[in-house]
């Protein structure tokens, strides 16, 4: 057994470089050049007290807030220590029930005609950060209602916050749910 | 599609294919000793590497000794990652404290790290330290990648060498991998990823307070851990409320970049590539797509370069790029279509259950058909959630034994024995004497050959089979019915072909799907490497016969048409019942309903 010996330190030596040297040049390289994406993307209000990650979503269901998609995280939704979708098929009878619960809360907040599928259907992380244009469009009466803004002033915020396709064509426009209700709580809290 | 999304779609196929040749080209550098870019910087570490670990670069090897070289390295890889599971508790690196691995969980994830399959029967930032994720898993995503790449190389050179035993070193091979194409990458699009906002660090898991607390029913638990039950033997719960969360942290961007470069697919959260984390806009979205059939797809152009007939090449990557762009067609118009059990309640729009936002439909689709056109199995989508006939496509793409691009390496492996079985089987059928590149294909090809094809679907088979018998297996399922086999099908499909994506519903976590799991994917990835370095070995060994009038062209339309042909009916062959009883019925029965 000759190969033994290469066998085996080869394997320790490629876990030293990819397992240890590979992952701490990265983080030494990103700390420096990327420190806020590497570290998170937090959100720091004026203090520098962390509110939250621009990337992880968290659950609203107040009728001042954006609501954002439902999210089949255990415990809670929007739990980020269980990332994870539902799994459910899509014509398993219990799912087929969920859905049409969220469909009756939309409806029994006011909201008519279609409802976009994204705000009755789960993620797949279970912390999308984002729902659709559609989707935060159609919420804005029932916040102008709870809060007493002008449907107008609320469009004009849902606008600031809407992110365009990455260079013009890459995936979807969509509205960061947090950001966009953290900048209601300053504008009126 | 959107104009948008043709662009997104066409844009993306461009700049793959532009790769192709020049990465391509690298690696037949790379793999023959030439001279490269990163000679200066790589050469000395290369050379180091070996005085320290006792290798003889100049040595060449026959097969068996070349297979008994990778089946050593594995194994104790293997066992190395095992020893590192059940030890997690005492181990560095555990901010959270993460205590060991079950065995059975253990045995399973180190095998399936081991085969490159990364099938996950445990939620990453729940159970996974970072020691676990950095010196187990990532270097497993790095070696298993590098051992199936020159698996694949094995073979080329066993078509191109003429009246040898020689195939090359597999220490060599292995080292030259990892050091000049895994890691230079890896490591370029890592801080890529990091620019898109996928985290990098070594922090403990952060608290964040809630904007609205959110109130839930959580089960009540003892002194000791365990649930509570009340007189009935139900579950108790108690009613809390969460002012704030727990958002994990860790060293991802990393294993990012070389999970889906690596077509490993082990995601660092249990949501993989569809956590925002993981992958946070439209961009890392196609970076990771790209990342995911580079290696693949370069490898026909290194495989046609190194044969001599860069044609050749091409052929076989038309082939799998005319299956991948069918299936995302297919897949696409699936779920384009929506849910019609959902319509009727006013809900309008795409299927969105198991997809996220800033994807886009083409960014998810996409994404779908590649992770499991490949082996990679990362997934930012989550298949068991599709559409009935949208999931047969994920699904079939893992039946067709993972060619369609396929694993780094080993979809040019299994491509070649198909290759070796559509040529064969023309050869028989018009009386000709079946050569492929000069050599003779004969009744030992052609066995290693379809050990290389079928393992895999046998295994599928005979497991499926076993687990809807067995009680504790069929209660594994989240769903019920049709859907119920499809996720069963699934999960030996995808272990078997050492895929590792999922219908996650299915709870895996059972002794049953751990055994029976870490069998599949030992025996579908070691068989078909077997066979085709033994494959390799006696091609090398034959006499170059030049081509003939009665030689079958092997690089032009009508060959690769007939080529596609050979897989889709091997793979329709073997699987049609099965999946004419899963997805097929839950198909009919969605739209009749």
């Amino acid at each position: 057994m000759k190969d033994l010996k290469p066998a085996i330190l080869l394997f320790i030596a490629f876990t030293i470089i990819c397992g240890g040297i590979y992952p701490l040049v990265v983080a030494g390289i990103a700390s420096v050049a990327f420190p806020k994406q590497a570290g998170g993307s937090f959100i720091t209000d004026r203090s520098g007290r962390e509110l939250g990650s621009r990337l992880i979503g968290q659950p609203f269901s107040a009728p001042k807030y954006f609501w954002p998609r439902p999210s089949a995280t255990t415990d809670f939704a929007y739990n980020p220590a269980a990332s994870g979708g539902s799994n459910l098929g899509p014509t398993n009878p219990d799912y087929l029930k969920t859905v049409a619960g969220r469909v009756k809360a939309l409806r029994d907040a006011g909201i008519t005609g279609s409802v976009p599928a994204d705000l009755v259907q789960a993620s797949a992380s279970g912390l999308d950060p984002q729902i659709s244009r559609k989707a935060a469009m159609i919420q804005i009466p029932r916040i102008a209602r709870a809060r007493g803004m002008s449907e107008e002033e609320l469009t004009g915020v849902v606008a600031a916050h809407t992110e365009e396709r990455q260079l013009g064509f890459l995936g979807e426009r969509r509205v960061n749910v947090l950001a966009l209700n953290l900048a209601l709580d300053n504008i009126k809290p | 599609m959107t104009l948008h999304e043709w662009a997104e779609t066409l844009i993306f196929f461009l700049i793959l294919l532009a790769a192709v040749k020049p990465f391509g080209t690298y690696m037949a550098k790379v793999y023959q000793g030439e001279r490269t870019f990163l000679s200066p910087i790589l050469l000395p570490c290369e050379h180091l590497l070996y005085r320290l670990c006792g290798v003889n670069g100049e040595e060449e090897m026959g097969w068996k000794r070349y297979a008994t070289g990778l089946i050593l390295f594995n194994l104790l890889g293997g066992a190395a990652l095992f020893a590192i599971l059940l030890l997690q508790g005492v181990l560095p690196l555990n901010p959270q404290r993460f205590p060991a691995f079950s065995w059975s969980l253990a045995l399973n994830t180190a095998t399936s790290f081991m085969t490159n399959t990364n099938w996950q029967n445990y939620s990453g930032e729940s159970a996974a330290s970072y020691f676990t994720q950095m010196f187990g898993f990532a270097v497993h995503n790095f070696v298993s990648a590098a051992t199936g790449m020159v698996v694949a190389i094995a073979l080329i050179r066993g078509f191109v060498r003429r009246r040898t035993s020689a195939i090359g070193n597999f220490w060599v091979d292995l080292t030259r991998s990892t050091l000049y194409i895994l890691l230079p990458l890896a490591l370029v699009f890592a801080l890529f990823l990091v620019s898109q906002g996928v985290i990098q660090n070594f922090s403990a898991y952060r608290t964040v307070p809630l904007v609205q607390p959110v109130t839930y029913d959580r089960p009540k638990l003892d002194d000791k851990g365990n649930p509570v039950k009340d007189a009935k033997g139900n579950p108790v719960t108690e009613r809390v409320t969460a002012k704030e969360v727990t958002i994990p942290m860790g060293p991802v961007a990393s294993q990012e970049a070389i999970k889906e470069l690596g077509t490993n697919g082990g995601g660092f959260f249990n949501a993989n590539s569809a956590h925002p984390f993981e992958n946070p806009t439209p961009i890392s979205n196609m970076v990771e797509i790209f990342l995911i059939l580079l290696i693949s797809g370069a490898l026909t152009y290194t495989f046609g370069s190194m044969a001599g007939n860069t044609r050749q090449g091409w052929a076989l990557l038309a082939v799998m790029l005319a299956i991948l762009v069918f299936s995302m067609g297919v897949l696409y118009w699936a779920e384009a279509g929506g849910n019609p059990l959902l319509a009727k309640l006013g809900v309008q729009g795409i299927n969105m259950e198991g997809k996220e936002t800033r994807f886009g439909l083409a960014g998810s689709s996409l994404f779908t058909v590649s992770t499991t056109g490949t082996s990679c199995g990362a997934v930012n989508t989550m298949h068991d959630s599709l559409t009935p006939l949208g999931g047969m496509m994920p699904l079939s793409l893992i039946l067709l034994s993972e060619v369609i691009f396929g694993g780094v390496g080993t979809g040019l492996y299994t491509m070649l024995a198909f290759v070796v079985i559509a040529v064969f089987v023309a050869g028989l059928m018009i009386g000709r004497t079946p050569e492929f590149l000069g050599k003779k294909i004969e009744v030992r090809e052609m066995w290693m050959s379809i050990v290389t094809v079928l393992a895999s679907g046998i295994l599928v088979l005979i497991f499926s089979g076993i687990a809807m018998i067995v009680p504790s297996a069929v209660a594994s399922m989240n769903n019920p019915g049709a859907h119920g086999l499809t996720e069963v099908l699934y999960a030996f499909a995808s272990m078997s072909n050492n895929n590792g994506s999922a219908f996650a519903g299915l709870n895996g976590n059972t002794l049953f799907y751990n055994l029976t799991g870490a069998f599949c994917m030992f025996i579908g990835r070691f068989a078909p490497i077997l066979a085709s370095l033994a494959m390799a070995g006696s091609l090398a060994q034959k006499k170059y016969v030049p081509p003939s009038l009665g030689t079958l062209p092997t690089d032009k339309v009508p060959f690769a048409l007939w080529l596609a042909l050979v897989i889709l009916i091997v793979g329709a062959l073997t699987f049609f019942p099965a999946l004419a009883l899963g997805p097929i019925v839950e198909q009919l029965q969605m739209v009749g309903a």
